[in-house]
């Protein structure tokens, strides 16, 4: 900087920019480490016992469900012409969309650098995987005939037949099983350094052998740490924490994130395909794409604050969860919302405009047909709800902001149904009009999936780190090479946060 | 104490490892490492390594999973079992866009994690490393530089010196 700038600099007296730091009270690496490891490595809690029973409990209303269904027919589920796509589609978008949140935060908010992800990260991407496999258990269950449900792979088969590639629903499967996997990668990838983490304190704890308690107290903890050094030993497949792997796991990072980031935004684009290419009106328009994706991170941002905020009170994870990263999840929420709102809307005018009189009727039949319930429903959750977050002392209410998460995610549910449901009730023939309504098996196998994520995300608690240890780090000032920071817990909190270069 | 792995040093925060980093470098060892539980920005340049192979691998799978993809479409809708659906053509590079699409994500995400395990030589079941002490409190906040013996320019007591030297506390020997 040169005289001039220096000179015009002191005579404008720059505002002081405070940025709140992304880990709170200044915490140092060591307290970080504990912070997330301690919590796979303690007892486990009495609430996740409880937890975990009430969630195989429900988990297990889907296994009757589909046992029913497998044994009976797709009949015992509430289709029947002219709707022959109900709740199982339904479902299928609302879980699809729910994972969207996960591979948002990993990736697209990892190209554009927003250190706040870091803490939230992991869990994301975790809810993110067990809602592709809730998803998945819908379509695949659909075809009837669950056993032939492999035939929708290309794999040779004995009636010499191959998927049937200019159907939007088998652009579908591979959509859907690409996005599982990558993400299934992805997540793994970036867990290993964590995992190598808790493979050396264990092995450290065994060679310091200080444990407490009783003799047999003390055996089963040498026990658990034995088995604890070799499961994690094998899930980080050697990671040393080098400044080699760190420079090709970096990369490799970098690429993963930029090829999620298409995949993401390709994957609700698919399946909103499955609709926009059918001529049914309501159906056929060309909002869908990036009206689903919206709506998709809109949900998924829901689902991560109605998992994240109790998780943050449990733990007591206040210092790596704070206001700031409460604050900008609440805003995606706010946009995401409102472009969906905004579609609603939109949708309302060109039904209109279009001048197509099939079209125009499929929209007041939305709204004011028969099922104007769900309609209201779906338009007060997603419309109205997240405008609130306008409001500091909204987001700043997490109660409050809980409650919220859960509306967004019934409001997004009734969407689908809504898309799905009223184009299909109400078609071109009034004589073949029809009211649909879910049977008890649709209801069991629905809930039931809520209990099947929860034992999943239960499970990922109790054995996975759920925070990504060396990104929570990695934002911290003192990561800084070029900073003051020490790594000891003094540095200075108003400081950059690592990307200040 | 039988065959030696080398030496390891801990430094005591990032910028000291990082410009210790620069000073190995400097003084020409080719086998010797960084250890941090947390990457840290712009080490590879301070280690005088070169820019990821990783990416190779990506764009290998990437063009692997687009052929694959698009072949796959045409062998199987328009050669092996031709199927009439709406009147629409048999292949088209359009429809199966989908297809091609997600393929080059999917092959190109396992190369990039291929990549990364074959750019680390992982999984390794073994290092000398996992014997030392100082080596696993990185998992902690220790930061560390250690030097392999087989570097041409290792030399016990040199080397011992010359990581003191740029600021290196707790040396240890790791055995091999």
């Amino acid at each position: 900087m040169d005289a001039t700038q220096a000179a015009l600099l002191a005579r404008v007296q720059p505002a002081e920019l405070y940025e709140s730091p992304l880990v709170a009270n200044d915490r140092d690496f060591n307290w970080v480490t504990e912070k997330i490891c301690r919590i796979v490595e303690t007892k486990t809690p009495l609430w996740w016992w409880v937890c975990m029973a009430v969630a195989l409990v429900t988990a297990s209303f889907t296994g009757l469900g589909l046992l029913w269904l497998v044994s009976t027919g797709v009949g015992v589920w509430g289709l029947a012409n002219p709707i022959n796509w109900g709740w199982a589609i339904v479902n299928f978008v609302f879980w699809i969309g729910i994972g969207h949140a996960g591979t948002l935060i990993s990736a697209v908010l990892c190209l554009l650098k927003q250190g706040w992800r870091t803490s939230i990260n992991r869990a994301a991407e975790a809810m993110t995987i067990f809602a592709v496999v809730c998803a998945g258990i819908f379509p695949l269950f659909h075809v009837g005939r669950v056993w032939f449900a492999w035939w929708l792979f290309p794999i040779p088969n004995s009636n010499a037949i191959w998927p049937q590639f200019r159907s939007p629903l088998e652009w579908d499967v591979f959509a859907v099983s690409t996005y599982g996997t990558v993400s299934v990668l992805f997540w793994y990838m970036g867990m290993m350094p964590d995992l190598g983490v808790l493979r050396d304190r264990a092995v450290l704890r065994l060679k310091a052998g200080s444990y407490e308690g009783t003799k047999i107290a003390k055996q089963v903890a040498v026990g658990m740490d034995h088995f604890r050094k070799n499961f994690y030993a094998i899930l980080a497949m050697g990671w040393r924490n080098a400044g080699n792997h760190w420079r090709n796991y970096e990369m490799a990072y970098l690429v993963l994130a930029g090829l999620s980031t298409p995949l993401v935004l390709s994957v609700h684009t698919i399946v909103s395909f499955d609709f926009a290419l059918a001529v049914l009106p309501g159906w056929h328009t060309t909002i869908f794409p990036p009206y689903f994706v919206a709506g998709a991170i809109f949900s998924g941002f829901g689902m991560v604050l109605t998992l994240m905020l109790p998780l943050r009170a449990l733990y007591g994870l206040h210092d790596l969860i704070t206001q700031r990263h409460i604050d900008n999840m609440c805003k995606i929420c706010l946009g995401t919302g409102s472009i969906v709102g905004y579609a609603y809307i939109m949708e309302f005018f060109i039904a209109w405009y279009g001048a197509n009189p099939f079209e125009s009727y499929a929209f007041i039949n939305r709204a004011f047909g028969q099922y104007w319930w769900a309609y209201l429903i779906m338009f007060s959750c997603n419309v109205f709800t997240p405008q609130l977050f306008w409001f500091k002392k909204v987001r700043a209410n997490h109660a409050l902001v809980w409650i919220m998460s859960i509306l967004i995610n019934v409001g997004m549910w009734f969407e689908r149904f809504v898309i799905t449901v009223t184009s299909l009730a109400n078609d071109f023939l009034p004589s073949s009009w029809g009211y649909y309504s879910p049977t008890m098996v649709d209801i069991l196998t629905f809930f039931g999936t809520f209990g099947l994520f929860s034992v999943l995300f239960l499970l990922f608690l109790r054995f996975l780190p759920l925070m990504p240890i060396a990104e929570v780090k990695f934002v911290m000032p003192a990561a800084d090479p070029h900073g003051h920071g020490s790594g000891h817990s003094h540095g200075d909190p108003a400081q950059g946060q690592g990307d200040h270069h | 104490m039988s065959e030696k792995y080398g030496i390891i040093a801990s430094f005591s925060d990032t910028p000291a490892l990082f410009h210790a980093a620069e000073k190995v470098r400097d003084a020409g060892y080719k086998k010797w490492d960084t250890y941090s539980s947390f990457p840290v920005h712009g080490m590879p340049e301070a280690q005088g390594q070169a820019r990821s192979k990783v990416p190779i691998f990506t764009f290998i799978g990437g063009i692997t999973g687009f052929c694959v993809g698009l072949l796959m479409v045409w062998w199987m809708n328009a050669y092996d079992y031709p199927l009439i659906i709406r009147g629409q053509p048999y292949f088209s590079p359009v429809f199966p866009f989908p297809i091609m699409y997600e393929l080059t994500i999917l092959v190109a995400a396992f190369g990039t994690l291929g990549g990364m395990f074959l750019t680390n030589m992982l999984p390794q079941h073994y290092s000398p490393l996992f014997n030392s002490q100082t080596f696993l409190e990185v998992s902690g906040d220790r930061l560390c530089i250690a030097i392999e013996a087989h570097d041409g320019l290792f030399d016990a007591v040199e080397t011992r010196r010359f990581l003191e030297e740029i600021g290196g506390t707790d040396i240890e020997e790791v055995s091999a």
